[in-house]
């Protein structure tokens, strides 16, 4: 067996794509099973049985899912309550909702249901990324066949009425912040909102809302039909459950697979994705929840456990378990300066701190990748950074000064090593190897 | 941020063909009444892909359609980078994924070749067929490095396949979607190495449930909101 998870208690049982990804095959594998008795409960033992399982928001920030549901209005007033999916999947190296999106998309309809009932809403909308066109035709064909099957829709099978709507954005990173995706979703711009108000109380049309994300959704059905009990007991106190990982870069086999949460990094990295490209001698570093968090040397990475409280203990995050993995042939100084590029393109504009600060960065990080900076520049890039951290409306600010501080925190002295050797005219040639094959 | 222009050469006019206005009213019921401005991402996408991009007369027919402002409209064409501001290439829109999970597995021999197959990146190409651009992380990055061509994507690339792919198009065929290294979706090189018990896919898991674990006793008493 590879890893530690069975079979038996994967969530996501055609995350490949070998089966039927529509209501047939679904059923068969589950979904909808149980649905009914389910719904005959109350909202408030939903809430209660999502807290005990201990699912915690799997769209990077880690927050708990049935903590978050009872934040919504106990009793609905003129202005209805909404569910809000965010399957605006844009963080690089994330590419796990995806797969739920374009072969498990019953699991997701079935957990809107359910998770509308249990804040009360009686319409959802499930935002989805522009660029997914594939993955939007496969979800929008799945809510048809659950109208036509009246599992969704007015006078259900199951008593709730519920409409379930996709739209989708144009491509813009910051959509996946929810307080820009609503505003998206009203069909502006997508600059953050300030908070307060929380969505719960103002968010789309400022009715209630309350946004999760596809995997957290998905992953509700099950949870609920095999026990809170079931999903508590894989991985550690607080970080429980399964999870959706995705491995990118210099793995030998890179793949999106569901694991336990807690299951050493090094376990996943060897047993599923067949080791480090040259063998584990051969690792790098590794930014271990997508491009927001901080990475960790090779030796970190040794013992690091992918879970919230793990990783926050080596100053980086769980985010959303999209690992990045880069051997000793990488560029890491490049890989981050092409980051922070992302960031730059990606920033809506709207603080100051960000909009100016992402470009400024971006561009002094091109600089320390071929050596021409001042060594004087290291701090000051620092210094810029720890000002745009925390100084924004949202968290892409944060998201673009932690890379760059992950990188000088561990490999400092590379930097500084490519500046002297600037300096002694022995200039680091960027991306020479790319350079003599074309 | 992307300083974003609309194209200095705008056509006279824009029309809405039947089948897409017939698309945008479906997008507009989708929101409540007097909300039909969240319709606006999808209906500009629905020009796009009538014309090929987004020009100014269809950003003031939207906006009159949407009863918006026009510089809102405007606002959302230019914010949003998946709006193609000038004409792209008849045959094909290439847009390479360069972000850091695709560089590390070799996009920037991709985007070599582009440039010398199709040319300075974000123009068309000297006859007009392609246009290529660079874009950011489109997550499919367990798949890198990867492409999207008029929409759809072409992942696990190499040079040699990327280049035989754009060259497909060129002869007027339509390559299939995926991964060009016949991998499974997103499963490991060699195919998946979980999800292989029987019992999954057998039909156990639909056996109805006699009772869900933790169910209150005759927790019938739903709590009735007040709808």
């Amino acid at each position: 067996m590879v890893g530690i998870l069975e079979d038996k208690d994967r969530i996501f049982t055609n995350l490949y794509g070998l089966h039927d990804f529509g209501l047939e095959g679904a059923k068969r594998r589950g979904a909808w099973n149980g649905v009914r008795e389910i719904l005959s409960q109350t909202p408030e033992w939903i809430c209660d049985q999502v807290k005990n399982s201990g699912l915690r928001g799997r769209g990077g920030a880690g927050f708990g899912t049935g903590l978050k549901w009872t934040f919504m209005p106990k009793q609905e007033s003129e202005r209805p309550h909404y569910l809000v999916v965010n399957a605006d999947e844009s963080e690089p190296g994330t590419c796990k909702d995806r797969e739920i999106l374009r072969n498990d998309p019953h699991l997701l309809i079935e957990g809107c249901l359910i998770a509308s009932y249990a804040i009360r809403a009686h319409a959802c909308y499930i935002y989805i990324r522009g660029e997914y066109v594939f993955e939007r035709e496969r979800l929008e064909a799945a809510i048809k066949q659950a109208y036509e099957a009246k599992l969704i829709g007015k006078d259900n099978i199951h008593g709730w009425d519920f409409d379930l709507y996709v739209t989708h954005g144009g491509g813009a990173y910051i959509c996946g912040d929810e307080t820009a995706l609503m505003e998206s979703l009203e069909g502006k711009k997508g600059q953050p909102r300030l908070k307060p108000p929380f969505p719960a109380g103002a968010g789309i049309y400022g009715c209630p809302t309350t946004i999760n994300n596809v995997e957290t959704i998905a992953t509700v059905g099950s949870i609920l039909r095999r026990g809170a009990e079931w999903f508590a007991g894989f991985g550690r106190p607080n970080n429980t459950g399964t999870k959706l990982m995705a491995i990118s870069g210099h793995v030998n086999r890179p793949c999106v697979v569901e694991e336990t949460m807690s299951i050493p990094l090094r376990q996943l990295l060897e047993e599923h994705c067949g080791g480090i490209r040259g063998g584990w001698g051969n690792l790098k570093a590794v930014i271990p929840g997508g491009s927001s968090v901080p990475m960790i040397t090779a030796e970190m990475a040794e013992t690091a456990l992918m879970d919230f409280d793990s990783l926050r203990e080596m100053r980086s995050g769980l985010g959303t378990a999209a690992v990045i993995v880069m051997d000793k042939d990488a560029d890491i100084v490049k890989s981050i300066a092409r980051l922070s590029y992302f960031y730059k393109h990606e920033s809506c504009g709207q603080c100051t701190p960000c909009r100016e600060g992402t470009g400024w960065m971006w561009r002094v990080m091109e600089r320390m990748v071929t050596g021409e900076a001042e060594m004087a520049e290291i701090d000051m890039l620092l210094d810029v950074a720890s000002q745009v951290e925390g100084h924004t409306i949202c968290g892409l600010g944060d998201a673009a000064a932690w890379p760059i501080q992950g990188l000088f925190r561990h490999f400092r002295h590379e930097v500084e090593d490519r500046i002297t050797q600037y300096r002694a005219g022995r200039p680091h040639v960027q991306g020479a190897t790319l350079v003599a094959a074309e | 941020m992307s300083v974003r222009r609309l194209s200095p050469n705008q056509p006279a006019s824009f029309a809405f063909q039947p089948e897409t206005l017939e698309k945008a009213k479906w997008w507009i019921a989708k929101f409540p009444q007097g909300r039909q401005q969240s319709a606006v991402i999808p209906i500009l996408w629905l020009i796009q892909k009538q014309e090929g991009w987004v020009s100014e007369p269809a950003i003031r027919t939207v906006a009159e359609m949407l009863g918006m402002a026009r510089i809102r409209v405007l606002e959302v064409a230019t914010f949003y980078t998946m709006f193609m501001l000038e004409p792209v290439g008849s045959v094909a829109l290439v847009q390479v994924c360069g972000t850091t999970p695709c560089q590390l597995r070799g996009s920037e021999s991709l985007m070599a070749v582009c440039k010398r197959k199709i040319g300075a990146k974000d123009h068309l190409s000297a006859d007009g067929k392609f246009y290529w651009q660079e874009v950011e992380c489109l997550g499919a990055c367990a798949n890198a490095p990867m492409a999207a061509i008029n929409d759809y994507y072409y992942e696990d690339l190499t040079p040699e396949s990327f280049e035989a792919l754009l060259d497909d198009f060129a002869a007027g065929k339509a390559p299939a979607p995926g991964s060009l290294a016949k991998r499974q979706g997103s499963a490991p090189e060699g195919g998946p190495l979980t999800l292989s018990d029987p019992a999954l896919y057998d039909g156990t898991a639909a056996k109805p449930l006699k009772k869900i674990p933790n169910a209150a006793p005759k927790a019938k008493a739903k709590a009735e909101p007040t709808a």
